[in-house]
């Protein structure tokens, strides 16, 4: 009872304070342009108002999606492959290490180079900014696999594609989709970003735009707690994955904790 | 009876060096070892920690590749591990993503659906699972998780099974009651079982006979037969000088001391 009541007390006082904080040292510093939490939710009835919000959110989230699915549906058969085959993984492990740390945000002018200002240009930089965690995961995952469960398996003459199905897929899932979500995260970040440079619509579009056309820094600030719920949202859906009865083994410690 | 039946597990010179394990100087594991198993006897290889117990069971498994000797089971050479012979793991081998009976009935995934069905809840009975065919691994204890392992390796009916240390990671009490189960199962299935521990008293309680290996690299030091019927009783005197028999080729005074004096003596 304590330790439920706990868990929403603690969070609801904590950010209280901090809104409570926020409004406080707005006032104290007496600035007329940066927007006090009051502001900043008039601002977000504003944008609902105005009719385009909900256009710019899907438009997020459409490149989001595409980009991310992109990333999943080429990133684990890849991860996969490399992670499986000792030759394929001294081969494309350094290629990946270098490309690996370079920011999605300097891909930009080279997006903007190869798609223009289009719907392609974010979705390449989300491919982009995905791909990596979920390709270093994926082969962490493969050359981790425990030696006792290949054997088992090899006892009991399981190859080839039954070995994958029933073997390499499921010992790996746990660890992929921590990849997953940890790119998802990561792509949510980058899509404001790119927005910002690349196209006229979406929620880094809108950010960019409440500056520029007037300094609403009301309008900002309530593009950027839009950006926050929307990807605590997308991060609690994909954390279901985690919960599937195939996987939960991966997540015990963490759950346990 | 030795050499009128042929034998069911025969190693001939068995030897294993890796080669260049440490600094790039080969690293003889075990050396010449000789050893006979007839049909559904139970015998357990002991030996101190790290003396390459179970790189030899790898080997006879098919799952490491000797550099000397042959390993013969129902007179042909073992080079890969085949289902009729089955591996029970020290670290558990039981696959975390499958349901208790999906593990039990992994080595039969070929069998007719009814047929297989029937096997498992035979298996899982019989190692007193009943009730716990839905449970993931996760939700079990250590001891349950190493009946699933044993459940799956019977359903698959072998008629070798390999068990290196299967029990060391449970607790004592644990420990005792499965060593009790594995004997009944063994009276009723009749497999050849090959039982590697580092305990003395675990290999008392079950063997046939017992193999002691010596320090790395490891050769057989002797074989002990055990005579005795089961449930064997520990205080009884033939329990006692057997049991010290075999610390005694181990090297280990059975009072413990001898090491001590044996230390005051070089230091005199």
């Amino acid at each position: 009872m304590r330790s439920s009541l706990e868990r929403i007390l603690l969070p609801v006082g904590v950010t209280s304070c901090f809104i409570a904080l926020w409004h406080g040292l707005v006032l104290w510093s007496g600035s007329t342009i940066f927007p006090t939490p009051v502001d900043a939710f008039t601002g977000i009835v504003e944008l609902m108002r105005h009719g385009v919000l909900l256009n710019y959110i899907v438009a997020s989230l459409f490149r989001v999606s595409v980009g991310f699915l992109l990333a999943v549906l080429i990133g684990i058969p890849a991860g996969l492959f490399v992670g499986w085959f000792g030759r394929a993984f001294s081969a494309f492990n350094p290629l990946i290490q270098i490309l690996r740390p370079i920011s999605p945000i300097a891909w930009i002018p080279v997006a903007i180079l190869w798609f223009g200002l289009s719907d392609l240009a974010p979705i390449f930089l989300i491919f982009l900014s995905s791909i990596f965690p979920i390709l270093t995961a994926t082969i962490a995952a493969v050359q981790n696999i425990q030696l006792v469960y290949l054997r088992a398996a090899r006892n009991f003459h399981v190859h080839g594609l039954a070995l994958f199905k029933k073997i390499i897929l499921p010992a790996t899932m746990p660890q992929i989709i921590t990849g997953i979500r940890l790119a998802l995260g990561i792509a949510w970040l980058v899509v404001v970003a790119a927005e910002m440079i690349a196209v006229n619509s979406g929620l880094g579009y809108l950010i960019i735009d409440a500056r520029n056309a007037g300094k609403r820094y009301d309008l900002v600030v309530a593009g950027m707690i839009l950006i926050g719920l929307i990807g605590l949202i997308l991060d609690l859906a994909i954390r279901k994955l985690q919960q599937l009865d195939e996987v939960r083994w991966g997540f015990q410690s963490f759950a346990a904790r | 009876m030795e050499g009128t039946s042929p034998p069911k597990i025969l190693l001939r010179d068995l030897s294993m060096t890796f080669p260049g394990a440490m600094n790039g100087v080969p690293l003889p594991v075990f050396e010449r070892v000789n050893l006979r198993v007839e049909e559904g006897e139970f015998v357990c290889i002991v030996g101190p920690s790290g003396c390459g117990k179970t790189t030899l069971l790898n080997v006879i498994a098919g799952f490491l590749k000797t550099t000397g000797g042959h390993v013969l089971i129902d007179g042909e050479e073992v080079l890969v591990p085949d289902h009729r012979r089955i591996f029970i793991f020290q670290e558990c081998g039981v696959f975390p993503w499958l349901r208790v009976d999906e593990n039990v009935g992994f080595g039969i995934l070929h069998s007719p659906k009814e047929n297989r069905r029937r096997i498992i809840r035979h298996y899982v009975e019989m190692v007193g699972l009943t009730g716990f065919e839905k449970a993931y691994p996760s939700e079990l204890s250590g001891g349950m998780k190493q009946r699933v392992e044993i459940a799956r390796a019977l359903a698959a009916n072998p008629d070798v099974l390999f068990m290196d240390e299967p029990f060391g990671a449970l607790d004592y009490f644990t420990r005792l009651r499965m060593r009790a189960e594995l004997v009944s199962i063994w009276e009723r299935e009749k497999k050849t079982i090959l039982f590697v521990t580092h305990d003395v008293e675990e290999a008392m309680q079950l063997a046939d006979r017992v193999v002691v290996m010596s320090r790395r690299p490891a050769t057989i030091r002797t074989i002990i037969e055990i005579t005795l019927p089961r449930p064997r009783v520990l205080d009884a005197q033939e329990y006692i000088d057997m049991r010290n028999g075999i610390f005694e080729a181990m090297g280990l005074d059975h009072s413990g001391l001898g090491s001590a004096s044996d230390a005051k003596k070089s230091s005199d």
